[in-house]
């Protein structure tokens, strides 16, 4: 399709190469949640890994830390055309919880605390690639942003970064979560664009 | 949900502009391709310039149904670069692309089960969806009863006025936050925790609640909901923020 709109493009936003496709960069730091902001202490918070045979690895909010943090600097592109670059964030990395759980699936469930799940290829998580995030710009991270802890897997849209991350399940094929049953892409590419399906 | 309307993208013509309110344009865009779409779901608009750069927005539908014809009312975000164009220089004829349509969570569908009362909850623009599931209450026989209550800063701001007017299965209730229209019942002020509970569904009638708008808006308003006693399963949320 060629469609041209004329006169369009007088106001334009920067332009980076660092923005995938039908990206625009802003400064502030929308928000976007399918319900209400659900209210989650450090003390009641916990994530768990479970496999297929049942096994349970679980980090409490002091165990995770024990696991390890470190700094990210990274760049966020949310599905509703939105892109944040260079952003700071501190987490733990999902390879360092993943060092004891003997899996052969090759897809994880995330699950929230407050219900919602999206699926993520294994294969997305590990390699330095995906984080339990506790801080975002040099703070603990807002209840609104997913805090106390939200997953962080920065190189898929930022749905796939699950707030409020409660448990990877692990599963034998993929099967669409919450927000992919809804309508997002079961993997979410920005540079392919993969955004629905 | 028995239907699915398959999203994917489409090319639209302006059928009709009009002002919508101080500071938005409502936009009736024929799409022929369209497949129809659920009450409460969106679109994206992708723009082109002539040198060949885009930009995408998203857009809530104010329309819904087996239609080609899709409505939207755009609010002008100032220092946006989609939505001032969107308001100021489209013309009827033009044309467009389309992605669509989006979201099969924050939709209303009249063959929807739960006999349970709905509360819509808007802030400002965000009237946009929750008007589009009033809009499809509208057109059944029997269903749930519906209730609208918007938040707004002046009688000048108002979306679809005439279509809430009209409306006669959704009790609307509008609370003005700056300046209200002569004879309304109460002084201009934003919404307090006492006034939605007093507009809205009690908790013992457990509704289902979508609220849409800003996100602090968005945010204070489930928050309430939450100490009124709704459970937050039951409450369905639409942020925006504004990129325009």
């Amino acid at each position: 399709m060629a469609i041209i709109n004329r006169g369009f493009g007088g106001r334009r936003g920067t332009s980076d190469p660092r923005l995938p496709p039908g990206q625009t960069l802003v400064d502030d730091w929308p928000v976007l949640t399918a319900g209400p902001t659900p209210d989650i202490s450090t003390d009641e918070w916990s994530f768990t890994i479970t496999t297929e045979a049942g096994v349970q690895h679980r980090w409490d909010w002091t165990t995770l830390h024990d696991a390890g943090a470190e700094d990210i600097v990274t760049d966020i592109h949310c599905v509703t055309h939105w892109s944040r670059l260079g952003m700071s964030w501190r987490g733990v990395s999902v390879d360092r919880l993943f060092e004891d759980v003997e899996t052969s699936c090759d897809f994880v469930m995330v699950r929230t605390h407050d219900g919602y799940t999206t699926n993520v290829p294994l294969d997305d998580l590990l390699e330095g690639q995906a984080w339990i995030a506790t801080e975002a710009d040099g703070e603990p991270l807002t209840a609104e942003h997913g805090g106390p802890a939200r997953l962080l897997v920065p190189h898929l849209y930022f749905w796939k970064s699950a707030k409020w991350v409660a448990e990877m399940r692990m599963m034998p094929t993929d099967e669409p979560g919450f927000w992919e049953q809804n309508g997002y892409h079961l993997r979410g590419d920005p540079w392919r664009e993969e955004r629905y399906w | 949900m028995t239907e699915r309307f398959r999203a994917g993208w489409h090319v639209g013509r302006v059928a009709s502009r009009r002002p919508e309110a101080a500071s938005a344009v409502r936009l009736a865009i024929d799409v022929p391709t369209w497949p129809g779409n659920h009450a409460g779901s969106h679109l994206d608009i992708r723009l082109t310039a002539p040198d060949g750069y885009q930009a995408s927005r998203s857009y809530s539908i104010a329309s819904s149904g087996p239609t080609t014809q899709v409505v939207l009312a755009v609010d002008e975000v100032p220092s946006g670069e989609v939505s001032p164009y969107l308001v100021h220089d489209l013309r009827e004829g033009d044309e467009l692309e389309v992605h669509g349509p989006l979201g099969r969570y924050f939709v209303w569908t009249p063959d929807d089960a739960d006999p349970a009362p709905v509360q819509l909850i808007a802030g400002g623009s965000g009237v946009v969806p929750l008007f589009a599931m009033a809009s499809a209450r509208e057109q059944e026989l029997q269903g749930a009863d519906f209730r609208l209550l918007y938040s707004v800063r002046t009688p000048d701001d108002v979306f679809f006025a005439d279509g809430l007017a009209a409306l006669a299965k959704t009790r609307v209730d509008i609370v003005y936050t700056r300046r209200s229209a002569a004879g309304a019942p109460r002084r201009p002020g934003r919404l307090t925790r006492e006034s939605l509970a007093e507009l809205t569904f009690p908790a013992e009638a457990v509704p289902r609640i979508f609220v849409c708008g800003p996100t602090p808006f968005v945010e204070t308003v489930s928050g309430w909901l939450s100490e009124l006693g709704h459970d937050p399963a039951r409450i369905r949320a639409e942020r925006f923020g504004g990129s325009g």
